[in-house]
């Protein structure tokens, strides 16, 4: 199988190592992994800031760039859900991109959700073994594509154990633009999510953003909690 | 009533610098009426459920006129006397004719959000007129003169002891009484009020055009006081409220108390079918309905919002919201708040003068998969934010950012080049608040700290 990497920015600049990890672990589950030249960021912060013409230049220029894969898989579930869920609704006045975009989307897939739906993978290893883990769900692949249980059973069947986190299915507060326009607010959610966070390990999700702003706000109160992208847990999941 | 929207950003800091505990009560109040509609949802088909109220709100929006038309005819027939108010300050206009004509001195209200929208308590009071708000929540809040914080629960953002010391101070009840307490003294005090008002005001959940039926749902019995002791009853009712057919009612009434409070129906749900007639011995002797326009035609006629007008004020959205939990709805400066007062606002009330609002969520969906009605509050706020890009008014800094941060991102030298500069940057730099943008972040949060090398370029060194 055929898998396009997209790493997305923030993956790309601040997460490296998951963008490694997801490649090893593809690799691993016997995908040919290739890595389209020229990624740049999907356009997600303009869109949901309400720059429609800058998200469709971005889109536009993504869309080219994967036009060729045959599947498309991201570490990131926001992103994936901007390729997926988004990309259509801004082309949708626009027939010829509408279709491309609707064609990119049946082929486009988050990490965790491609091993399991399409890979028809469930168990990576035993490499969790006595790991006591919190999962964030990121909102938008919780929300708007249903992503819940793929992740959990990854994590769970390579023997690690999912903490009970009653806000683990809450916003975080990031938002992207959002947490930089309004920060006392962001800030506020982020600590109202954490209250209720138990003794972990390691604190785990497939957003980046989510991430850089938990693990930034744990920081600066004095948690020391490792923040790690899911990409590079499952990798360990393999052992 | 006029907003205060466009301090949003500044009331929301303030609100959580200098009040901190209304955030605890807030997030108290909504995650318990959230987890009981969840329950509620789940004793029920609750997607079909909703599926179902959504395609009737859908078929009943795109007749209004029809029915209001019929809603109208079968009101009068019942005895009702029917008001159309283009604007609030017709609406007030109507309302005190009525009041003046009938030498009304003492007006009791049931808990009525459009009555908010429309200012009636400052024009009722400017007449000489004593107003009485009769819901708990509503008094409290009336006491204190603060707007309400939420739909459903107006005083949702106090806590215990606040009222504790308010009804000490007012009242004289021990410091420490105890709810069930502080009740009974307002019952009271709400029970000379009802028997001593020559007019009740009441909102309206629904009116059912095929059988010219009032119907109102609520928990504390002070509707139907309000709306039957009193010689005269008027309902203040957004045309948006109709029903086509007596046998859609029984799903809303319970789809909207499962929404709302996670009750299978109102405590009490009051079903109107025009004044006292001669053989009952109880009841007013006039009904009126004012049917409220306010934005709302101009809002139907908007091809990309027309939805948010499904809405039946259940308030589920605000209590699956993360965002308004951190502050209640005060700083929206708006009569409606959270997600739904979020599309609603700019919808009512025009972009400019609530620009803030379609930013007050972090897109998160929980509003949506709460909705009874399932507006696509995302998508709607989404798509005032695009309006606001279109119309400029946003700001320019930001513009601008934006633009140029697209600009790069569709040239591959351009992202490579950032891309090295992020890593050049002395290590410092993102950590302090040197770079404006970067201040908002840095506030609060530990600064950014990039991976050493992109994996962009570690795959170009094969590496990977």
């Amino acid at each position: 199988m055929r898998v396009a990497l997209f790493i997305t920015c923030l993956a790309d600049q601040f997460f490296a190592e998951a963008g490694v990890a997801a490649v090893r672990l593809l690799r691993h589950l016997g995908c040919t992994v290739t890595f389209p030249k020229g990624q740049t960021c999907c356009g997600q912060p303009a869109y949901n800031a309400g720059y429609w013409a800058e998200a469709r230049q971005m889109a536009e220029y993504t869309l080219k760039l994967l036009e060729e894969s045959e599947y498309v898989v991201l570490p990131s579930g926001s992103c994936t859900t901007m390729l997926r869920a988004f990309y259509p609704e801004l082309f949708r006045e626009r027939s010829r991109l509408f279709s491309r975009a609707e064609a990119l989307a049946q082929r486009t897939f988050e990490l965790a959700e491609f091993i399991v739906k399409v890979l028809g993978v469930t168990q990576l290893g035993r490499g969790l073994e006595g790991r006591r883990v919190a999962y964030h769900h990121g909102c938008h692949a919780l929300r708007e594509l249903g992503i819940r249980q793929e992740p959990l059973t990854l994590l769970r069947n390579a023997g690690a154990e999912v903490a009970d986190w009653p806000a683990a299915e809450e916003c975080c507060g990031f938002g992207g633009l959002f947490s930089v326009k309004l920060p006392e607010v962001s800030l506020s959610m982020a600590d109202q999510k954490l209250r209720t966070l138990p003794a972990v390990d390691f604190l785990t999700s497939a957003d980046g953003g989510c991430m850089l702003h938990l693990a930034g706000r744990m920081q600066n109160r004095g948690l020391a909690l490792p923040v790690r992208p899911l990409a590079s847990v499952l990798w360990e999941a393999v052992g | 009533m006029r907003s205060e929207a466009n301090r949003y950003p500044q009331e929301a800091a303030r609100l959580l610098r200098e009040t901190p505990q209304v955030r605890d009560s807030v997030t108290g109040a909504t995650s318990s009426f959230d987890g009981k509609r969840r329950q509620a949802y789940a004793e029920v088909e609750a997607e079909v459920w909703r599926r179902w109220a959504e395609g009737v709100k859908n078929h009943t929006l795109m007749s209004l006129d029809r029915y209001l038309l019929q809603a109208e005819a079968n009101l009068k027939k019942n005895g009702v006397e029917v008001h159309w108010a283009e604007d609030a300050e017709e609406a007030r206009r109507i309302l005190a004719g009525i009041a003046r004509k009938a030498g009304v001195r003492r007006v009791v209200k049931a808990k009525t959000m459009v009555a908010e929208e429309l200012g009636i308590n400052p024009m009722l009071e400017g007449m000489g007129i004593e107003v009485l708000e009769t819901d708990l929540g509503e008094y409290i809040i009336q006491l204190l003169n603060q707007p309400p914080s939420h739909i459903v629960g107006p005083a949702i953002h106090l806590n215990l002891e606040q009222i504790q010391t308010l009804f000490h101070e007012r009242f004289q009840t021990p410091i420490d009484a105890p709810p069930e307490h502080l009740a009974a003294v307002a019952r009271r005090l709400l029970r000379d009020g009802f028997l001593g008002a020559d007019m009740g005001i009441s909102g309206g959940n629904f009116v059912v055009a095929e059988t010219g039926t009032l119907a109102l749902m609520e928990n504390e019995g002070n509707i139907r006081l309000s709306t039957s002791l009193p010689r005269l009853h008027v309902a203040l009712v957004g045309i948006e409220k109709v029903l086509p057919r007596w046998s859609d009612l029984a799903v809303f009434l319970s789809l909207t108390a499962r929404a709302a409070t996670g009750q299978r129906l109102g405590t009490f749900v009051s079903l109107i079918q025009g004044p006292r007639r001669e053989d009952e011995p109880e009841g007013p002797e006039e009904v009126h309905v004012i049917f409220v326009d306010n934005g709302r035609t101009s809002l139907l006629a908007d091809l990309e919002a027309w939805e948010t007008l499904r809405c039946v004020r259940c308030a589920a959205c605000l209590n699956a919201c993360p965002v308004y939990r951190q502050t209640g709805g005060h700083p929206y400066g708006y009569v409606y708040s959270g997600p739904i007062g979020s599309v609603l606002a700019p919808g009512l009330l025009g972009l400019e003068e609530t620009k803030p609002l379609p930013y007050a969520s972090s897109l998160c969906g929980a509003c949506f998969q709460a909705c009874p009605v399932r507006i696509p509050i995302p998508k709607l706020l989404l798509t005032w934010r695009r309006r606001a890009v279109g119309e400029g008014l946003v700001s320019g800094v930001e513009a601008a950012a934006v633009k140029g941060y697209a600009w790069a991102a569709t040239r591959p030298w351009a992202y490579r080049l950032a891309s090295k500069l992020l890593r050049l940057l002395p290590e410092k730099a993102l950590e302090s608040p040197v770079l404006p943008l970067l201040r908002a972040w840095t506030e609060g949060r530990a600064g950014l700290r990039p991976s050493p090398r992109s994996f962009q370029e570690m795959w170009e060194a094969k590496e990977v």
